[in-house]
């Protein structure tokens, strides 16, 4: 007897190796100590949802925290278990979002990553908190509890929800409650708004997007000179830092990077085979994990929904609160099942998808397309196999490595013998 | 090795480690079967042994062996590593050619494969993460009302009646049982329900609409599971035989194709 071959191992897959990253980490630590600047005033601090109104928030002067990044953070850390508990014991479930009760438990410990990853305090203490209800109820809870506990005022953009198209009286309705915000936070901020300023905002973010964008394409390329596990760290600035400078910089950066690698046809994973599209969030304490899985089987998730997310189309400066209204609403976990079907379909023909996995995250029902027979009515339509995985985006209990290891395993062996 | 004729398929999984040793043609010559317990290096071992032992042959006399199920990286002596659903695909296909589908009742969780009819896996879903409708649910029953399974499973077979088992959770469904003890159901029936409460799980995973083809060791050991899935499903219900061993004997054939590990850190 012989003994089995080795498949490639660890070293041998180079996920994650984007150079980039360095100055990421330089972007972002500056971002989160201009918090608190060593000298002059504390700037007045918004916190935001990371698809609210932030254009807005810098055009007025705030300096802008996004709780979500706090919250994949704590999960990116594997930090998150140890303080949702509190949140828990608090009255807020285990099976309401996981960002939601990690944070909170966290803060009600009076613990944080970012005191490691970014050498400051703790988080900014909100002046003022801003929430669209694009996404999700759980923002608003989330944000009311913050609100609570500092006396601060928060204000929600009510979206409408489960757009199909987008109709005109809907962008109205959502710019006339942009506009109204900005008097409500010119009390706050003590100063109206700057119009130029924020069509200049706009106009980054814009850019930030365009470019946000240009990357995530680069996974057209056979092969992908980068995974949807890159693309998770990469987001950050399209996520925290858009409608700044800094990020379209990075981003310009980031994608001569990868302009070079496609130039030279390096792959993120070595052979890659197959390719695969991500439905869903990610598990922040597993992406190690399931790059180096699907990695060592030449299997590369090129593609995603929730990366996706974040490339904004609309982004106007000439009309800036009429574009901000259309780009926030139109975002896809906002959408109806049939256009997220049909945007689905689009970019698994985009990308040549082989497979999709879809992450049913156990906490966020709003960013699991799996539960209303999606996933086989696509395979239906397009003849391209599904994979529903149990997991979460931080709460680590809701995942068993083993049993996702071993359907990873057969999903992948499947679409190898039908390539 | 001229005499290395035989081949061999250790399936490692949560519950039972199983063996089998066939020939070139995949005629099973040797089974055998062990409760993993805490160790799944001593278990590959005890159970290649017991499959040599059953089949009068000797370790120098097999040419390759495949390893599949949870523990398959523990195999030291595997020369080829399979994920166990290829293998259950690969196994039932031996026995059962045309289209069909798989339903395995494992140790720790369920799973619904379907096979082509050229022996491909071209659909799999495995249970969530959940002991109810798995075997683990059925041992986790038979401890708690201290009824040994074989009991549990006769006294099902002969119930006329059936109390409905409805709760989604193992904990519940155990208090659930321990209730109707309390009210003074009928034991007979509420064992059927238990077991009915299984079928009912797997029917929720996916609609089976081909030949369904019952694998794994909740199988082997509960026959009554048989007459419950052939009550419910509309389709043929096939027991091929010794289902505990489907996955092994697809790992065996593996490892006789010549087949290359596609693991990923095998
Ligand atoms: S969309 Fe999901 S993950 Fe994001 S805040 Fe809402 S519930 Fe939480």
């Amino acid at each position: 007897m012989t003994k089995a071959a080795k498949t490639r191992t660890s070293e041998e897959i180079s996920v994650g190796e984007i150079r980039a990253t360095n100055e990421l980490k330089r972007i972002l630590k500056d971002a989160f100590q201009g918090f608190f600047p060593k000298e002059g005033p504390a700037p007045k601090v918004a916190w935001c949802t990371s698809v609210g109104p932030a254009e807005l928030l810098i055009a007025m002067g705030f300096k802008v925290y996004y709780p979500e990044n706090h919250g994949a953070l704590l999960g990116a850390t594997r930090l998150a278990n140890e303080y949702m508990g509190a949140a828990n014991a608090l009255g807020y479930s285990p099976d309401i979002c996981s960002y939601l009760t990690a944070d909170v438990g966290a803060f009600l410990q009076h613990q944080t990553p970012l005191t490691k990853a970014y050498g400051i305090p703790g988080v900014p203490k909100p002046d003022v908190l801003v929430y669209n209800t694009n996404q999700c109820r759980e923002v608003q809870d989330w944000f009311m509890f913050y609100a609570r506990h500092f006396k601060v005022p928060a204000f929600g953009v009510i979206s409408p929800n489960m757009v199909n198209e987008l109709e005109p009286s809907q962008i109205d309705y959502c710019a006339a409650q942009l506009k109204d915000l900005s008097f409500a936070l010119g009390k706050i901020a003590g100063a109206t708004l700057d119009h130029d300023r924020l069509a200049e905002v706009v106009e980054l973010s814009r850019q930030t997007s365009v470019l946000w964008g240009e990357f995530l394409d680069f996974g057209r390329h056979k092969p992908a000179p980068m995974t949807f596990f890159d693309g998770c760290i990469q987001m950050a600035p399209a996520v925290v830092l858009r409608g700044t400078k800094p990020a379209v910089d990075y981003y310009r950066l980031l994608n001569d990077e990868l302009r070079a690698h496609v130039a030279r046809n390096d792959a993120a994973v070595k052979g890659e085979t197959v390719r695969l599209y991500w439905e869903g969030m990610p598990l922040w304490g597993k992406l190690r994990y399931f790059s180096e899985t699907l990695g060592g089987m030449g299997a590369n998730a090129v593609a995603s929904t929730y990366c996706n997310s974040w490339v904004f189309d609309d982004f106007d400066a000439k009309d800036p609160f009429r574009s901000m209204a259309r780009a926030y609403t139109e975002i896809f976990i906002n959408r109806s099942e049939a256009k997220k079907e049909e945007l689905m379909k689009a970019m698994l023909e985009r990308f040549e998808i082989d497979g999709v996995i879809y992450h049913d995250a156990k906490t966020c029902p709003h960013n699991s397309n799996s539960r209303f027979g999606m996933p086989q009515r696509l395979s239906a339509a397009t003849g391209i196999p599904h994979l529903v995985m149990n997991g979460d985006l931080c709460d680590l209990r809701c995942f068993s490595e083993e049993q996702t290891t071993t359907s990873l395993e057969a999903f992948v062996e499947q679409l190898k013998e039908r390539n | 090795m001229a005499d290395a004729t035989h081949f061999a398929g250790i399936d490692l999984g949560s519950a039972f480690t199983k063996a089998v040793v066939i020939t070139g043609d995949g005629e099973v010559v040797g089974r055998h079967v062990e409760r993993t317990g805490i160790s799944f290096e001593t278990n590959a071992d005890k159970v290649f042994d017991g499959a040599l032992n059953e089949a009068g042959l000797t370790r120098a006399q097999v040419k390759a062996v495949g390893a599949t199920g949870v523990g398959r990286r523990n195999c030291a002596f595997a020369t080829v590593v399979k994920p166990e659903i290829g293998c259950f695909a690969k196994g039932v296909f031996f026995h059962q050619r045309g289209l069909c589908v798989v339903i395995d009742i494992g140790g720790q969780d369920n799973k619904i494969i379907r096979v082509t009819a050229q022996g491909q896996q071209d659909f799999f879903k495995m249970n969530r993460k959940c002991a109810a409708g798995t075997g683990a649910f059925l041992e986790e029953i038979s401890f708690k009302l201290a009824v040994p399974q074989p009991e549990m499973n006769a006294r099902a077979s002969r119930a006329t009646k059936v109390v409905s088992i409805g709760s989604y959770c193992t904990v519940f469904s155990a208090t659930e049982i321990i209730h109707h003890i309390r009210e003074g159901h009928d034991v007979d029936a509420i064992f059927r329900g238990v077991y009915e409460s299984v079928v009912k799980r797997v029917l929720e995973m996916a609609p089976i609409t081909d030949t369904a083809v019952l694998a794994g060791g909740a199988i082997a050991t509960n026959p009554v599971l048989v007459d419950l899935f052939r009550e419910k499903l509309k389709v043929p219900v096939v027991v091929p035989p010794s289902p505990q061993t489907l996955g092994a004997l697809g790992a065996a054939l593996y490892a006789r194709d010549g087949a290359a590990s596609d693991d990923t850190d095998a």
